[in-house]
């Protein structure tokens, strides 16, 4: 039987992994252990549900209610020192748990500390925008919905951000593919000659490292030259080896010496 | 009202449609001192803006794509491509984020090389801040001076790993080379030549010039409030008067054990942040000079010893067939770091430049986040510009010195 490949995880894969391998985990300390941790927590947890709280490699990560997003960076903010908010940004978890993994990467710069705010969200599900406490969110929201569609509700200005404003699709989605799918192949013939002429132009190459051996518009034959853009697809006329020799010069028995420093 | 067709373009740079007596001009995407491709729509009621509106992608690749089909090892040359003027600050900031979720720390060599690495690139990216600050300002002959410098440091990068733009020249868990002969030497007496010119030329081109200072001197303003709301971190947040190195506060590599000063600037403007940039500089050198002694003191591992992870030495690899399976398998089927999350900080030369990257316990990354400083650097210019009149516009871009390889990513 062939092997089953997920369709809702285009990205790469490592093309072996071990039957009984187990992958170990980044060990995950107890909130307790840092004071400023365990007395920003308590806080947290007078005001909201947290669902998990630990510190994973120097910063706390707090699992909380998306509904709670603002609640909680209102106070991280204003009561805790906060002050800046580094990064929002999501992680795709749809193909496992049908949900959106959303993180705020919160700085206190009195004491050198971050924590990360992290929130689930089902597919569809909008969140509150983040942009009347930090102007960060801005641009960090505006990325996130470009990237994985994920809208910020009272967002100033939700629209696309690096991809073009019509562009379908979101980029990071782990079903889409790193070429970029199909209505990405079309997007700038359709722009730039019109849809009807998607026949005589053909789909756009998106895929770099693409070599095809009858294209001789594109693609040199060293040794086998034949004239360019000629069709070869039923047989080439075989040509002799001809290596060009005009452009080749000797340079050892050049006279002229090049670097004067040797 | 235009109509374009196939023979008569468009005219996008104009909006001759004013009907509020404010005139739309489009200030890039192709435009010399927008720093890359930036295209900044403004506003204009005379030569005031009233709206600047950033828009960006137009040099965006998919980086943060590219790195979840890449493995760890492979991605690394990768982000050369983000901040192009200061490779190794991102060579760095991503090898120190995979190094964090490996559990690992590269030996004490490796670390002097890196921060030296890390510092020298700095010089080399605020030589070009000055170099192309003058330059858009107006000051020609320093973008000049500045580059005839560059180019001795950029020849030490290249003889440190043979590239001058995107040097690759971390590796995940130390570095790949001991330094080359004499190149210890030559470094010294770069930052001398260096330290020279800052003073005797750019410093004494630029600083007291009075037309310098009429063109920098309460222009691009932001206060410490914005800064921080707007994530704007690195010379931006120091020229608001907000005492924040990521080197100090967090300190990483040697820079624990090292002395040097954070310069910091309350005047808010342009003219506080390029004298937090000269300043800068010699810090960098200071640190340099520093780190020396500690590489010549070290033992000469270069690579930290983590076979599950990373390959063994090359005279292991040919001699012993254990390490040569184990190299075989981490370059075809590449490392697998353990599940979990890291985010680690680093000060680029322009900010705070931090990888946040999310591991499944596969090769390839789960989720790779580039924070870029550039890409808030970028958003604040929307509030920055306003009130603001156009010919200040160029001196405001210049002086947060974005680079669109980051901000696009």
């Amino acid at each position: 039987m062939r092997k089953y490949t997920p369709k809702d995880n285009v990205q790469g894969k490592a093309y072996h992994t071990d039957r009984f391998w187990v992958s170990p985990s980044v060990p995950r300390t107890d909130v307790s252990e840092d004071a400023h941790f365990a007395a920003l927590l308590e806080k947290i947890k007078e005001s909201i549900a947290v669902k998990d709280a630990y510190i994973q490699i120097g910063q706390m990560v707090v699992h909380i209610n998306p509904e709670d997003n603002i609640t909680v960076l209102t106070l991280v903010k204003e009561v805790c020192d906060y002050a800046m908010c580094s990064e929002i940004s999501a992680v795709d978890y749809l193909a496992q748990d049908g949900e959106f993994e959303v993180f705020y990467q919160m700085l206190n710069l009195k004491k050198a500390k971050r924590i990360r705010i992290v929130t689930r969200l089902k597919e569809r599900q909008a969140i509150e925008s983040a942009v009347p406490l930090f102007n960060s969110a801005n641009f960090a929201e505006r990325e996130m919905y470009d990237m994985f569609g994920i809208v910020a509700n009272n967002h100033p200005f939700m629209k696309r951000i690096l991809m073009p404003d019509d562009w379908e699709g979101h980029p990071l989605l782990k079903t889409y593919p790193l070429q970029g799918d199909e209505a990405a192949s079309w997007y700038e013939v359709d722009k730039i000659f019109g849809k009807e002429y998607r026949d005589i132009i053909g789909a756009e190459n998106r895929d770099p490292s693409k070599i095809d051996r009858y294209d001789t518009k594109r693609f040199s034959r060293v040794g086998y030259e034949v004239p360019f853009d000629e069709d070869i697809s039923e047989g080439e006329k075989k040509t002799p080896i001809k290596y060009s020799d005009t452009l080749l010069v000797n340079y050892n028995k050049s006279s002229k010496q090049l670097d004067e420093r040797r | 009202m235009q109509q374009p067709n196939k023979l008569v373009p468009f005219f996008e740079n104009l909006n001759f449609e004013r009907d509020d007596n404010t005139m739309v001009v489009n200030f890039g995407p192709q435009h010399p001192s927008a720093h890359g491709q930036l295209r900044l729509m403004l506003e204009l009621e005379g030569e005031m803006v009233v709206k600047a509106y950033p828009d960006i992608g137009y040099l965006h690749r998919g980086i943060e794509k590219m790195a979840e089909n890449m493995t760890y090892n492979e991605f690394l040359p990768t982000t050369d491509r983000l901040d192009y003027i200061a490779s190794t600050a991102n060579n760095y900031a991503y090898a120190l984020a995979v190094e964090k979720l490996l559990g690992i720390e590269a030996p004490r060599r490796a670390q002097a090389i890196r921060t030296m690495l890390l510092e020298l690139n700095r010089l080399i990216s605020h030589l070009f801040f000055i170099a192309t600050h003058a330059l858009d300002v107006g000051a020609m002959s320093v973008f000049l001076y500045a580059f005839r410098e560059r180019e001795f440091a950029m020849d030490l990068m290249e003889d440190y790993c043979g590239a001058r733009l995107t040097h690759s020249s971390v590796r995940i868990g130390g570095v790949p080379l001991d330094l080359p002969e004499g190149w210890l030497a030559q470094m010294m007496t770069f930052l001398e030549k260096m330290e020279y010119e800052l003073e005797h030329t750019y410093e004494a081109l630029l600083t007291e010039n009075r037309i310098w200072k009429m063109r920098l001197e309460d222009v691009g303003v932001i206060d410490a409030e914005d800064a921080l709301s707007w994530g704007c971190t690195g010379p931006i947040l120091r020229g608001a008067g907000v005492q924040y190195d990521i080197r100090k506060e967090e300190p990483y590599e040697l820079y624990g054990e090292l002395d040097f000063d954070v310069p910091v600037s309350d005047r808010n403007d342009a003219y506080g942040r390029y004298m937090l940039h000269v300043e800068e500089m010699r810090q960098s050198a200071r640190i340099i000079r520093q780190v020396m002694p500690i590489y010549r003191k070290s033992e000469p591992q270069l690579m930290a010893h983590a076979p599950k992870y990373l390959s063994a030495p090359k005279e292991e690899i040919m001699t012993q067939n254990y390490a040569l399976m184990q190299h075989f398998v981490l370059v075809t089927q590449g490392m697998r770091p353990p599940k979990g999350e890291v985010y680690a900080p680093t000060e680029s030369p322009k900010g705070e430049l931090g990888f946040y990257i999310k591991s499944e316990g596969e090769p390839y990354a789960y989720r790779l986040k580039c924070r870029a400083p550039s890409f808030y650097h970028t958003g604040i210019l929307q509030k920055v510009l306003v009130g603001t009149y156009l010919a200040d516009v160029v001196t405001m871009i210049s002086s947060s010195n974005i680079v669109f390889g980051e901000v696009d990513r």
